[in-house]
Parts: C-alpha cells; structure tokens; sequence
C-alpha cells in the first residue's frame, strides 16, 4: 500500500516534469524524490505490448518488459534483432525517424511517455544517452560537459559541475589542465568517456547506452566497462552491446532479443548465461548462431 | 608455362593514346590559367602607363571622380564607396537571410519540401541580372519612395542594393545549407539526446559546426556583390559621390551612386577615344575591383582551410 502511495506521487510530480519545458524547472529537486523511492524491486521503464515499424518493417515485435531501477540491464541479441531501437523508444529518438512508428505503451515512472502531453524533449532530459560511436560536440572540453546544463538554464556553479561530471566519468584527470582544448583532440575512449560526462552532467536517472564501447580498443573498453558499474550505483543503465562477455561481466539482468524484433528471455544475468529457459537463447549464447 | 603468358598487351599503341589524353587534358587545364595570366596583363599593362599620368596618390586617395568634365579628376575612393555602400546593403539582406533560409532547408524542412525549395531558389540565382536590375527600378524603386518620409531618386542606391541582396541569397543559402547538412547526424543526436529543441540543435550545434562553410558563403557572396554590374548600372545611376560627413553617408543610400563596375560600363561605353587617359583609367578600376575580389576569395579559401572541422 505504502509503495503504491509512494509511486503515486512519483507520478504526480514527474507529470509536471514531463510537460515543462521552462529550463531547470525544479527537476533536481524532484529528482531527489524519486530515488528516495528506493524498494528493491522497482523498475523505472516498463513497456507493455511495444510494436514498433520503420515503414512496413516490423522491428520490434510485443515487448513487454520491466526495467529495474539502480541496475545494469543489458540488451543482447544478433544484428538487426530491434534491440537498438527498444533503446531508442524509450527517451523517443526513434521520433527523428520519419519512418518509425511505435504502437504499445512504454511507461516511465508509470507514465506513458506516448501520450500526447509529453513532451519528448522534457523526456530526454532525464534519460540521457550514450551513442555508438564517441560523438562530441566540435566545441571545447568543457562546453561539451557543459552543453546539457546550458540549455536547461542550469549554469549555477557550471565549473563544479563540470568538474563533478568529469571526475565520475573518470575522465577529470587527464584534461583538467586542457578543459578548453577542442574535445575532438581527444582519444576514442577519452571521447567517450567525455560522451558519458556530457549525458550525466544534467543528473539524469536512467542512462541509455548504444553499444558504448563497440568503435573503442580493449584498453579502453575496460575503462568504460568500469564506468558503468560504478554509474550503476547512482544510475538505472540500460546497455545495448552485441559482445556477449560484456553483458555477462558488467550487466545484473539480461534481455536476449532474436531476430525479428522478439524478447525471447529477461531474467538476471547468471540465469541467462548458465541456465537459460529457451533453447534458441542457450543457441545464441553459446554461439551455434548470431 | 610463363612466356605463354602474353603481359605486353598493346602497349606500344596505348602508351600513345594515353600521352594524347595527357596533352589535351593539359591543354584545357592549361587554356583557364592563360586566360587568368593573360585577364591580369592585359589590367596591368594600361594601369601602368596610366600611373604614369595620374600619381597612384591621387588616384588611390582622390575623393573626386570626374573623368569627363575638363579638368578631369581621377580619385577612386567615390567609386569604392560606391561599391561597399551596395554590397553593404546588400549583404544586410542577404547574409542573414540567407542563413536562415539555410536553417530552414538543412534543420526544419521535410526531405519533400527541401527537394521543391532547394532548385526553386536556386532559379534566383539564375535570373539575368539585368532583369533584377529593371526589376529594382520599374518596381522596388517606387515601392520604396511611397514609403512616408523616405526621398528617393529615381536612381538610388537603396532600391539596387536591397534587389542584389535578394539576388545572392541563393549563394549564401545553397553554400551554407550543403555545409549544415555536412554535420554529421551523430552530432544533433547528441543534442537532442540531452534534451535539446530543434532551434537549441540549430543554433548552438549545426551552426557552429557549419561556420567555416557559412563564412565562405558570406564571402563568396560578397565578392558576388562587389562585381556585380548590371543591377548598379540600371538601378543605382552614374554619380560618383563621396561623403564629408556622418549624415551623407546615410543619405547617400537615397540616391544615385556609381560604384566601380559600372564606371568601368560608363568609360567603356561613352565615346571616349582610345588611348586617353579616361580610357587607361578604366583599366586602374578594374585592376583595384579584381584585386578586392581576389583578396576576399583567397580569405574565403583560407576560413575554409583553418576552420573546416574534422569529425574523425
């Protein structure tokens, strides 16, 4: 009873959230609220029955998932299996694609984030994201940290909180002293990292990563496959990588999509790497396909 | 089993082909760069015997051009004048909108609309320049005079310079719009990844990604803009003015101007015999008019180089 009092009120106010788009409109305090909702089991992004087509293409097909909060979940699954694009429903990038259309719920917070009211850009503010390949801005370090906190008019204490960011993207070390050098001076993996500083400079709640480390080296991989367990602790991520190993190493819970755009399996991540309910699961696990 | 191989193809009648290809593709290349040399000789030449006649002084620092009336003076600065106080007003229609139109096509337009808008603005830019010249004339000029308050010539800067400035959107708008839609799409995710709106995207991502091409954009245009001709000669008149004060500056977009273009068209038309000194001056203008393109196409080369972004 008390959890669904409490979940009620989460509701009530990201409603607010979800239709403002008045720059810092109270968000972090709001925010604070909501991770005090802290039950173990709570999931943060739950969709219902989500069908999504590019054109005539089906690429996801009925999905229906709950995604725990403060947790690793990672998306597995061969190419073209629409586990990309589940990603992208859930902050609306799929929206930038004339072609796309989702039918289904997809709920945040025990909000439809379909319905007419949101607003996507609201959204996306507190789901950030984390591109394929390292995507900064041709700015400077620091604008690039700084991008999300400016155009939500949050440019109190910038400095501190762009050095916050850096620090827990573990990035701060080695460009405190070039913060105005251009950020595509940088590594791959540094840019990357830089990527994930950008995304958790505005204190978002759930991080959506697009196969993070797939355009980075081993060395680099290693530094970002660290990152996300760390981030876990403050963040809800949702992964998507095709490197098996990756998902059982750094992920609580795993969903294995196959081809056609079906959730074949969601369950933890020892569950699904040593004792799968599905045949086509172990097939694909254990490498006979995909 | 190797000498069975034939390697040597036809190699003797190929080799000759292919040095006949050589040459005449050397030619062509060739027949541009000697007309250029051939263009700067043929300025150079006369400009310096008319150096001769009127010290470089006086031509380069002269605030009166009267090359008709005896006793003739040569000062270039009325026609410089002239030509800036166009392009001014020119590039104060163009580059702005011109930028925008760019957004508009890059950022905002559906793929439909922009493969409609792009090739019907760029007709614009395929009008005869004589035509926007009668066009800035028989209609913008007394369009403009009806406005209360304002006093136009029938000939004035104003009205010729706001028409070449609709007349080069189209160079700043196509330029720009190809470098907009050269930022890559992983970019604008980011933005609208953190929460970004489609304005936010354009104006604080594409556009400072898009700069050096935008900055070409300006200047190509603006070199457009100081060598245009026929728009000045049949909108903007024939008087060479060079203000003495603040208000005549102002004052000197209501009326009739000469810029450098078309005091060359004047020299070159009236019955002025070959070989005076008025003929050779046509020659120092239109060395001065290539030298002021020349400067702002190497800067635009330049920007281009030094700001172009590497996304790699």
């Amino acid at each position: 009873m008390a959890n669904e009092n409490q979940s009620a009120t989460a509701q009530q106010s990201d409603t607010d959230q979800l239709i403002s788009t008045d720059p810092g409109g109270g968000g972090l305090s709001e925010q604070s609220d909501n991770q005090t909702v802290d039950s173990e089991t709570e999931s943060v992004v739950q969709s219902q029955n989500l069908d999504v087509y590019y054109g005539d293409t089906q690429a996801l097909q009925d999905i229906t998932i709950e995604i725990p909060s403060n947790r690793v979940t990672a998306m597995i699954g061969p190419s073209g299996c629409g586990k990309s694009t589940f990603l992208r429903c859930i902050n609306r990038m799929n929206d930038l694609v004339d072609i796309a259309r989702v039918e289904g719920d997809l709920y945040f917070h025990g909000q439809n984030v379909y319905d007419d009211y949101v607003d996507p850009v609201a959204l996306r503010r507190r789901i950030g994201m984390v591109f394929q390949h390292p995507n900064p801005f041709p700015k400077s370090i620091y604008d690039n940290v700084a991008y999300g906190l400016r155009i939500q008019g949050n440019t109190e204490n910038l400095d501190a909180k762009v050095e916050q960011s850096l620090k827990r993207a573990a990035l701060w070390d080695e460009v405190k002293d070039r913060l105005d050098d251009s950020a595509l001076d940088l590594s791959g993996g540094q840019q990357q990292r830089l990527c994930i500083a950008r995304a958790i400079a505005v204190d978002p709640e759930v991080i959506l990563m697009d196969e993070p480390a797939s355009a980075l080296d081993p060395i680099a991989t290693s530094q970002i496959e660290d990152l996300i367990e760390e981030l876990a602790e403050e963040y809800t991520v949702v992964i998507v990588t095709h490197n098996m190993q990756q998902a059982a190493r750094i992920s609580d819970q795993t969903a294995v999509f196959l081809t056609g755009g079906e959730l074949v399996e969601f369950d933890d991540t020892d569950k699904i790497f040593e004792n799968p309910e599905s045949q086509r699961v172990e097939d694909y696990i254990t490498g006979k396909f995909g | 089993m190797s000498n069975t191989i034939d390697l040597s193809g036809d190699r003797g009648s190929q080799d000759l082909r292919e040095g006949i290809y050589g040459v005449v593709f050397f030619v062509c290349a060739a027949i541009s760069v000697l007309t250029t040399i051939g263009i700067i000789l043929a300025l150079v030449l006369p400009t310096l015997t008319f150096l001769g006649e009127v010290p470089i002084r006086e031509f380069l620092l002269g605030t009166q051009f009267s090359p008709a009336i005896q006793p003739t003076v040569f000062g270039v600065l009325p026609l410089v004048f002239g030509t800036l106080l166009i392009t001014v007003g020119a590039a104060a229609v163009a580059l702005p909108v011109g930028l925008l139109t760019a957004t508009y096509l890059s950022e905002y337009a559906s793929h439909r609309r922009r493969a409609v808008l792009k090739p019907l603005l760029e007709i614009l830019a395929g009008v005869p320049t004589v035509v926007y010249g009668y066009f800035a004339l028989v209609y913008v000029t007394p369009l403009l005079d009806a406005i209360p308050g304002l006093e136009l010539g029938t000939f004035n800067a104003l009205s010729a310079s706001l028409v070449m400035g609709i007349m080069i959107i189209p160079m700043v708008s196509s330029i720009s719009e190809d470098s907009m839609s050269a930022v890559p799409e992983s970019i604008r995710n980011a933005a609208y990844g953190l929460g970004a709106t489609k304005y936010r995207v354009s104006t604080s991502v594409v556009i400072p990604s898009a700069v050096s091409g935008i900055a070409s954009s300006y200047i190509l245009a603006l070199s457009r803009a100081i060598g245009e001709t026929m728009i000045v000669v049949v909108a903007a008149g024939q008087s060479a003015r060079f203000p003495d004060s603040i208000s005549g500056l102002l004052n000197s977009f209501f009326q009739s101007t000469q810029t450098m273009t078309s005091a060359i068209v004047q020299l070159g038309t009236s019955d002025l015999a070959g070989g005076t000194t008025a003929y050779r001056a046509l020659f120092a203008i239109g060395l001065t008019l290539f030298v002021m393109t020349f400067v702002l196409n190497v800067v635009s080369d330049v920007i281009t180089m030094r700001y172009q972004e590497d996304y790699e």
